[in-house]
């Protein structure tokens, strides 16, 4: 198969290419934020801790 | 209530008549899995393998759609949309779905993990919404001539992103987080009339957008070179779905959770 043929669509590319993309970025989204916001609820955690061992 | 002495006090159990004792064993069983404590871990065990799947069905469907499928003889090559967009319109409901459930089990049962389930879906569904309809105007402008139409189908799914975005919104504005599960999940219940709705529109409306050829009486109407990559995609984003919900409900389970000793040394433990 001819990859140039492959990626253009039959002329469709910017369309079909942009669908895919679109599901590249919800899928990564929804994995990386909560990821990212699980390294922030530990560190909030962490300090909340701290503090409230200090106060007693 | 009788389940909550016995499990602080199992030490003396309440004398009761031997087949309560039994019903009241189930119920701790099933306490013991819709418990934060028992769930936290077991969706970590869980996560890797889910993702794992996800990422080998994905393969698999993106191999399935983009060089086995046949161009289709009417659309040609832009029916490989279809591989993301069907199954992502397919997620939107049933993660609403799902949603729904868990927030009318957390009002009738009063449960928390629930809670965090109807919460964690809420932004997964919306995101699966608004792919379902990106992608439905990437394949409408080719092939309908217009990006959008106010065509039943089409409206219809975008009040479900806004019915997502309602439920996201009211439970931010809560401050207490019970009181906010069951506020959103009143509104998820209410809104579950917008699903039949989306679901038969092409059959109660004269519609451009076409109507079911996998999921209605009798045999699909499509072929089994488009009907693979498209189930296989439709059961990778269904793990994808477990994958990031429940990556959502431990970050939740955390938060929610802080004032126990487990979430504590939990936290304390990982520097």
């Amino acid at each position: 198969m001819n990859w140039a043929e492959f990626f253009s669509m039959g002329g469709y590319a910017l369309y079909v290419w942009s669908s895919y993309a679109a599901a590249a970025v919800v899928l990564l989204l929804n994995i990386a934020l909560p990821l990212r916001r699980r390294d922030a609820v530990l560190n909030a955690l962490r300090e909340f801790y701290r503090l409230k061992g200090r106060s007693r | 209530m009788h389940v909550k002495c016995i499990r602080e006090n199992p030490a003396s159990p309440p004398a009761r008549g031997e087949g309560e004792l039994v019903e009241i064993y189930i119920l701790i069983g099933m306490h013991k899995y819709a418990s934060p404590k028992t769930f936290y871990p077991l969706a970590g065990t869980l996560i890797p393998w889910l993702a794992g799947a996800t990422v080998l069905l994905l393969a698999l469907g993106l191999y399935l759609g983009l060089f086995v499928a046949p161009p289709d003889y009417q659309q040609g090559e832009t029916v490989r949309i279809m591989f993301i967009h069907v199954p992502a319109a397919w997620m939107s409901m049933f993660v609403y779905a799902v949603m729904a459930a868990a927030g009318a089990a957390a009002l009738v049962w009063n449960v928390k993990l629930m809670e965090t389930l109807a919460s964690a879906c809420a932004p997964i569904g919306a995101s699966f919404t608004l792919l379902a309809l990106i992608t439905g105007s990437l394949w409408g402008k080719p092939m309908w001539g217009a990006w959008w139409v106010w065509d039943a189908r089409l409206t219809s799914e975008l009040i479900l992103f806004f019915l997502y975005i309602g439920v996201m919104a009211l439970r931010a504005s809560i401050d207490d987080p019970r009181r906010a599960a069951r506020a959103a999940a009143i509104l998820a219940l209410v809104g579950v009339v917008n699903i039949p709705v989306i679901h038969f529109s092409v059959e109660w409306w004269n519609t451009l957008h076409q109507p079911a050829s996998v999921g209605r009486m009798g045999k699909p109407t499509i072929h089994l070179s488009i009907l693979m990559p498209l189930l296989t995609m439709a059961v990778a984003f269904t793990f994808y779905f477990l994958t990031a919900a429940l990556l959502r409900m431990r970050n939740e389970i955390l938060e929610r959770e802080k004032h126990t000793s487990w979430v504590q040394e939990l936290v304390e433990s990982r520097r």
